[in-house]
Formats: C-alpha cells, sequence, structure tokens
C-alpha cells in the first residue's frame, strides 16, 4: 500500500473510532478492507481507496471503522477482575448504598457480550448479597456487528469453553444446536447500545462501576487521557473503574488512582470510599 | 509458581520450565484416552503449560496408576474399552486420596446429560472436543492449576 493511500485510512480511522495504526501494520488495512472494498462493488483496496477521496459515503466509512475494530473477547477474562467485582465490589456497593436504590454498571467496549454476561451471571451467583439493590447492565460497542452478535446470547462451543466453568455453564446456559444459549433471564440483565467512546457521554448518566478493558489499548495517548477523564465524570463518588490487564492510567490521567493490592481496579483521585471496609 | 505462571505469556517456554523447575515440584498429569494421536497432542500442549504427562488407554489401566501414584491432574476421555471415563472417575473418587486429583473430562460427549452426569460424579471441569491449546490453558487457569 502506498503511503498517501495509508494516511487516508489512518485519518479516517483516528477520527472515527479512535484507532491508531501505524504504518507497519498496514498489512492489516489489506486483509481486513479487501472484503470490504468487495461488499461495495470495487475490484480491488485501491478501487475503495479511490473513493475515498472523493466524498465517502457514511456507510462506507461505517464499514471500514467496524472491520478494523478487533472483537477478542472471553468469559472472565482474566478471572481477578471478576473475583474483585465479586468480593470487593459487590459487597462495598451492598454495605453502601441504600435500601431500593439502582446500581448501575458500564460495559464500555462489550464486543460480542462475554464480559457484561460474566458480570449477570456473577451478580445471580450472589443474588442475597445484593438482594436490596437494582442493579442495571448498560453494555455498548461501537461495532453493530458484535452488538447484533451480544444480544442474541448465542455462543460456540469454543467460545463457551474460555473462560466459562462447567457448573456456570450448566447452570445459566441450554445447548441449541451446536451451540449454546445464554437462558433468558441472564440475557435479559444487560441492556446493548451502540456508542462511540468519543462521543460525549452525556446522555450516559452516571455509573458505579464501569469497565473499560482491552479498548484503550488501540488508542494513543492523547486519546485515552481524553477518554478517562471524560469516563471520571460519569463516576459515582466512590465508583469503581476495572482496566485491562495490559492497560493503565499511569502518564495518562490524575483523575483515577490505582487501589493497593487490587490490580486493575482505580477509584477516583478524590475518591470518598470507605476503604478499610473492603476486603481484598 | 504464580510468578513463574503469570510471567509465563512474555518468556521463552524453556526458560518457563527452568523457572518452574527450580520453584516448585512440576505437577503430574495422568492423560486417559484411547486414541494414541488425542495422548500425544494433550501431552504436548501440557508440557509447555508446565506439566509432567503420564498417559493410560483405558479406565483400568488409569485406575492401576492411581493405585500406586495419585497425580494432580487427570485428564479423562469417556468412551473408551475395558473401562469407560465415568466408570473410572466413580471408583477414583472412592479411593483413598481419590478425592485429590482435579478431575478435567475430555470428550465428544457434548450434551448436557453427559456433563452434568460427570460434574455430580466428582468431575471438576469438562472439556468438550475438539480442543485446542487455549482452551486447555484457560481450562487449567480457571480451576487454579496455573
Ligand atoms: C478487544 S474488545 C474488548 C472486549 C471486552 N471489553 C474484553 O475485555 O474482553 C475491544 C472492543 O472495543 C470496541 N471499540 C473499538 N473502538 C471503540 C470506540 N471508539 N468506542 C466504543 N467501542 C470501541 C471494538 O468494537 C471491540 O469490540
Amino acid at each position: 500500500m502506498r503511503i498517501t493511500d495509508f494516511d487516508i485510512y489512518r485519518d479516517i480511522l483516528k477520527a472515527r473510532s479512535g484507532l491508531s495504526i501505524t504504518q507497519d501494520k498496514a498489512y492489516l488495512l489489506d486483509s481486513r478492507l479487501t472484503p470490504v472494498a468487495k461488499k461495495w462493488g470495487y475490484a480491488s483496496l485501491e478501487g475503495l481507496t479511490m473513493a475515498l477521496r472523493g466524498v465517502p459515503d457514511e456507510e462506507v466509512i461505517k464499514d471500514i471503522v467496524e472491520a478494523m475494530t478487533t472483537n477478542e473477547t472471553f468469559f472472565f477474562r482474566d478471572q481477578k477482575p471478576f473475583d474483585l467485582f465479586a468480593n470487593t465490589v459487590l459487597p462495598y456497593l451492598a454495605k453502601h448504598r441504600k435500601k431500593k436504590s439502582t446500581v448501575r454498571i458500564w460495559c464500555a467496549a462489550s464486543s460480542t457480550g462475554q464480559e457484561p454476561y460474566s458480570l449477570a451471571i456473577l451478580l445471580k451467583e450472589h443474588a442475597a448479597l445484593i438482594e436490596n439493590l437494582n442493579v442495571e447492565i448498560i453494555a455498548t460497542d461501537i461495532a453493530d456487528k458484535v452488538l447484533n452478535t451480544a444480544r442474541e446470547g448465542f455462543f460456540s462451543q469454543f467460545e463457551v469453553q474460555r473462560g466459562m466453568p462447567v457448573q456456570l455453564l450448566l447452570k445459566y446456559f441450554t445447548t441449541e444446536g451446536d451451540g449454546w444459549r445464554l437462558n433468558d433471564d441472564v440475557r435479559s440483565m444487560v441492556k446493548f447500545e451502540k456508542f462511540n467512546l468519543l462521543d460525549s457521554m452525556d446522555s450516559k448518566g452516571q455509573f458505579d462501576v464501569v469497565f473499560c478493558r482491552n479498548v484503550l489499548i488501540y488508542f494513543d495517548e492523547a486519546t485515552k487521557s481524553d477518554i478517562l477523564n471524560r469516563i471520571s465524570n460519569h463516576m459515582a463518588a466512590d465508583g469503581f473503574l476495572f482496566l485491562g490487564g495490559a492497560e493503565t492510567i499511569i502518564g495518562l490521567t490524575d483523575s483515577f488512582k490505582a487501589l493497593a493490592e487490587r490490580r486493575g481496579l482505580y477509584v477516583l483521585q478524590d475518591s470518598a470510599h470507605d476503604l478499610d471496609s473492603m476486603t481484598a | 509458581m504464580e510468578l513463574a505462571a503469570r510471567n509465563s505469556e512474555h518468556s521463552h517456554s524453556a526458560y518457563r520450565k527452568i523457572l518452574l523447575n527450580w520453584r516448585v515440584r512440576l505437577k503430574s498429569c495422568l492423560i486417559v484416552d484411547d486414541s494414541r494421536v488425542v495422548r500425544k497432542v494433550a501431552c504436548r500442549i501440557l508440557n509447555d503449560l508446565g506439566f509432567t504427562c503420564e498417559e493410560a488407554e483405558n479406565g483400568q489401566k488409569a485406575f492401576e496408576h492411581c493405585k500406586s501414584k495419585m497425580p494432580d491432574v487427570i485428564l479423562l476421555d469417556w468412551n473408551m474399552p475395558v473401562m469407560s471415563g465415568i466408570e473410572f472417575l466413580e471408583k477414583l473418587r472412592m479411593m483413598e486420596h481419590g478425592e485429590e486429583p482435579v478431575v478435567m473430562f475430555c470428550t465428544t460427549e457434548n450434551d448436557m446429560n453427559h456433563i452434568k452426569r460427570a460434574v455430580d460424579a466428582g468431575a471438576n471441569e469438562y472439556i468438550m472436543k475438539p480442543f485446542d491449546s487455549d482452551i486447555l490453558k484457560s481450562k487449567f487457569v480457571q480451576v487454579g492449576l496455573m
């Protein structure tokens, strides 16, 4: 791919999804966008590139953005954050939220749903602890394709085996064809919506828990800072933020601080936590 | 062990093995399957994950093995000649120290009835064939073996 062609895609992706790609990833453009070019009737990627130099069709751009997202995910990914959620965050919320109040959880890049559904299953497993709370899970992603898959709640044998303990599989899924269907009572606990992290979060309201995992890694530093700062404006004063295993706040934001002994878990810098009452 | 396993993703597997060897006794896995090919594939993956492997071609052989030496983990097929996996598991859990090994079924019997029966008989995990190294690894992490 010519450098000038590469620049067109780099600029579109940066502006539309925040994805930051460098020249050494140019091969990814070829492999992932050639099918998009074909879909829109171009013989090759060059044809698509030419069209983008004119007035680009929004639908084509949407396809380009989606095709370049990495949607890899699995149930209970990295396990530790989910242990922290169940053993630290839920007991904290159970203790500090008023009876009958609504606790809001946001999965900010939910891909095909494994992350929010893992949380929903944990809520079921710890139902007694939070019986006086009304818990909402809002799961968002930029890509329609993964949102649609997520809403289905249907997973292949391969997908359920990556991370779903067999006891939970038996309890919350039923076999269907050659895959596994998540039972309706769990599926209905998660509300999926399309949302681009670059857009204003004003309509999102305030959250008690935010999972923003394995998405910031694709952005440049300025974009990471901006997203983290804006998320901080939508957190309860004693809310919790989870980042992915390869992600950090160091050098990016002063809005959050890491919790000692609880890797991957962050709270607001000036948080009003009664930390002593939290068990690791 | 924990530390070694965590770093392992980034380090070379030979280096990892040295680390593991040095810090702790390697965990042992008994692979019970009537297919030699499956045993070899599983064994190679498990060696890479830092386990030593021994093999048995049916439940009876596995049972004999456990009488002389109880492994840390057992990877268990369902359908085998002489003694099936489920029969073996039932006998194992009655033996002295037989509750100790982590037992993972690894079989093409993928319906809920089989899975339920296995869990009721004391299986800790259940791998549905075909499997690959990602699945095997994630199951081992999940049950706390790594
Ligand atoms: C690797 S997945 C992470 C899934 C899950 N959070 C996990 O950790 O397993 C990254 C997801 O981020 C989404 N994504 C990328 N850019 C985004 C943006 N600007 N706004 C919202 N979601 C975005 C992608 O569509 C993809 O599904």
